[in-house]
């Protein structure tokens, strides 16, 4: 079953849902800070990241930015939902996901699937290497380059570009990508969608011009070209 | 927008100012001229008349008087005018003869004049105008002789005419001076009614303005006190009240805010140890079936409280939220039909129970996830505490600033009792006051109002024509944030 690190200073909290999700299989490890959660990363190799936003020392969204300058495993943000603007900036920070608190642990192990499903089952079945203008999309070894250079992607971000390129041109509404790629039939929230995109856009497209492979299509959506 | 009128304030002041120094300076004019004519011709006409009588009695002659001798006479008369010279006639019988000797007669003695002289022997005199307007005093003596004490007639009639040229230049000089002091005195009462308008009005203008800032909410607007008159008083006491309402308001405020964040807060805390709570409801659950029925009934009375508590403190922060104007639109391009659709099953509504009109093709700009609760609060409400089936009718209308969408959800329950129906969106408010708490928080229809309200939209309860509750939802197609 998944390793998952649970970084989260409430001892309520932390028990509770390393409690929940022990019984449910998974391997559990829970740190207080997020200094003590970066330290066990190297030891635990943990599959997947509970990340509390509200940290003593430094804060979840300095934690997911370290996280991912080493790694792409994913992270899925413990976050107060009053705070819309904390969901956007943990989402921007490199965060796959977000779950509100309070929430069941049926809830937090479907998110925890939905995002570990993201890899293992790769949109499309064409296999191979594709070619998409300057950029190499590997969709066997979930790998993407610019340009040659390989760029590091969150599994969101390499699973939403899989999805959109395997369909290149079609429209694909918020909702539906919300579907596809984050499992998301229950709540629908664009912002994933919106903070993922604009992501990716930072890590493929050139910074001056304008979109180039995933593009805006007001009041609809997004489609991976035309090229 | 402020309506210039055609007689505002101003003009009325200054019309009034003119008006009382023209009927002053026409009063005292007029007044000032009549006295002064009075004066000057009575005097006048007093020594005319005194002059003329003595002459005339100081005069000897013999009767019957001949043509000569009256000339003479007459010559002699004219000769002592005064204060002016004048012309003498004299009338005996039927000799006639002035001191002009080619007018005999003259236009101005008036046969009322000489009708008067002869009836009752006695001086009378007129005030006239020739035909070319020159004013003229016309005095008539007779000419008596003492007789034992008696005075009698002698026939003869001295006429003198006096001209009241001069008289009357002065009186026009003073009509004149009058009318020239008049017209500019009155340019000049344009001055102070300038100033007196403007001493009224700046405060009564600096007072409009500074009502309407007030009314726009600003209430720390005051006015400048200038003097100490009724309108310094009258600005003293408006800032006195902007004072008071701006402290009451700001204490309300300040209570508010302190209220807010307490719920705020309250919801906020509770919500941590719900989260380690809410994790562990399932493990209960599942053991519970292992354990002794009491104990196990009581974990499942701790799981299933600890859910709804989980719902109550999730609803008092989306509350807390609007009530902090913190919460936000995150629009998005949505088919309507396809949104409805979607919140249906999610919720597994997708029975026989609803019943939906959904028609093709309208897109509307909205808040999706807003929506969903919006929707199925209202669906998840007609089911709970109506009846199915549950009808929902979608359709757009055009309306004032831009299309509108008009959602209408009817149950088939026993609708809405009318004491409730003003209640229905209150928090926390129980249309049956002995029921005890239902699966709701009692917040779901003031959330899904202020999700509305959000949107720029209203929400409608009522009872339908057919029985049943219907709550129909009035949204612009294109909300704006």
């Amino acid at each position: 079953m998944p390793r998952v690190l649970l970084i989260e200073d409430d001892p309520s909290i932390r028990e509770g849902v390393g409690l929940g999700l022990r019984r449910r299989g998974h391997d559990v490890s829970s740190a207080e800070t997020g200094e003590e959660g970066l330290a066990l990363m190297g030891g635990f190799r943990p599959e997947l990241v509970l990340l509390d936003l509200m940290l003593p020392g430094i804060n979840g969204v300095q934690v997911c930015r370290r996280i991912r300058e080493t790694s792409q495993v994913p992270i899925i943000m413990l976050t107060a939902r009053g705070d819309d603007f904390d969901i956007v900036v943990g989402l921007e920070a490199g965060a796959d996901d977000y779950i509100v608190k309070p929430a069941r642990t049926e809830v937090i192990e479907a998110r925890i699937k939905a995002v570990l499903r993201r890899l293992s089952d790769p949109v499309g079945t064409r296999p191979g290497v594709e070619q998409h203008g300057e950029l190499t999309i590997d969709r066997a070894g979930l790998s993407v380059a610019k340009s040659g250079e390989r760029v590091p992607l969150a599994p969101s971000e390499i699973k939403l570009l899989l999805h959109l390129s395997a369909s290149p041109e079609q429209v694909f509404s918020r909702q539906q990508l919300l579907e596809y790629v984050w499992d998301h039939s229950y709540h629908a929230d664009a912002r994933l969608v919106d903070a993922c995109v604009r992501r990716l856009r930072t890590k493929v497209e050139d910074p001056d011009a304008s979109p180039r492979y995933i593009q805006t299509v007001r009041g609809f959506g997004y489609r991976f070209g035309p090229l | 927008m402020r309506r210039i009128a055609p007689l505002g304030l101003r003009t009325r002041l200054i019309a009034a100012f003119l008006l009382v120094a023209a009927i002053s300076a026409v009063t005292t004019a007029a007044l000032t001229y009549q006295q002064a004519r009075n004066a000057i011709l009575k005097q006048t006409q007093d020594t005319a008349i005194s002059t003329l009588r003595d002459q005339v009695e100081q005069q000897e002659f013999r009767l019957p008087l001949d043509q000569a001798e009256l000339q003479r006479i007459v010559i002699e008369l004219g000769k002592r005018g005064k204060p002016h010279p004048w012309i003498i006639f004299g009338e005996y019988g039927s000799v006639r003869v002035s001191t002009n000797p080619g007018t005999p007669t003259s236009s101005v003695i008036t046969d009322n004049l000489r009708e008067k002289v002869r009836r009752h022997d006695y001086t009378a005199f007129q005030r006239v105008e020739d035909a070319r307007g020159n004013p003229w005093l016309t005095i008539g003596v007779p000419a008596l002789f003492e007789h034992n004490g008696f005075s009698e007639s002698t026939g003869a009639v001295f006429y003198a005419s006096v001209p009241l040229s001069t008289e009357k230049q002065t009186v026009e000089a003073m009509v004149d001076a009058a009318k020239q002091g008049a017209v500019p005195g009155l340019a000049i009462a344009i001055v102070p009614a300038l100033l007196a308008a403007r001493s009224v009005l700046r405060p009564v203008r600096d007072m409009r303005r500074a009502a309407q800032h007030l009314g726009r909410g600003r209430l720390d607007t005051r006015i400048e006190v200038r003097g100490a008159d009724e309108l310094a008083g009258l600005a003293r006491t408006f800032n006195e009240t902007a004072r008071a309402l701006e402290q009451s308001v700001s204490e309300l405020q300040d209570a508010e805010i302190r209220a807010r964040r307490f719920a705020s807060d309250v919801s906020h805390e509770l919500r941590t140890p719900l989260a380690g709570m809410l994790a562990v409801t399932e493990v209960l659950d599942e053991d519970a079936e292992r354990l002794d029925a009491d104990t196990a009934k009581a974990l499942r009375l701790v799981s299933a409280e600890t859910g709804k508590l989980a719902v109550l403190v999730e609803d008092l922060m989306e509350i807390s939220r609007f009530d902090a104007r913190a919460a936000e639109l995150n629009l998005d391009d949505v088919d309507i039909a396809e949104a409805v659709r979607k919140t249906l099953e999610r919720r597994h509504w997708v029975d026989d129970r609803i019943v939906a009109e959904l028609p093709d093709q309208v897109r509307a700009r909205l808040d999706p996830r807003r929506f969903d609760v919006v929707l199925a609060n209202l669906v998840g409400n007609a089911l709970r505490h109506g009846g199915a089936p549950v009808r929902i009718t979608v359709r757009t209308a055009p309306g004032e600033g831009g299309e509108r969408l008009l959602i209408e959800v009817a149950d088939s329950g026993p609708g809405i009792a009318p004491e409730v129906l003003p209640h229905i969106f209150d928090r926390f408010f129980k249309a049956d006051a002995a029921r005890t708490r239902s699966a709701g928080s009692g917040l779901g229809l003031a959330i899904t109002l202020e999700n509305v309200r959000l949107h720029g939209g209203t929400l409608l309860a009522a009872n339908g024509s057919a029985g049943g509750a219907v709550f129909t939802l009035d949204m612009p197609l294109e909300a704006r944030v």
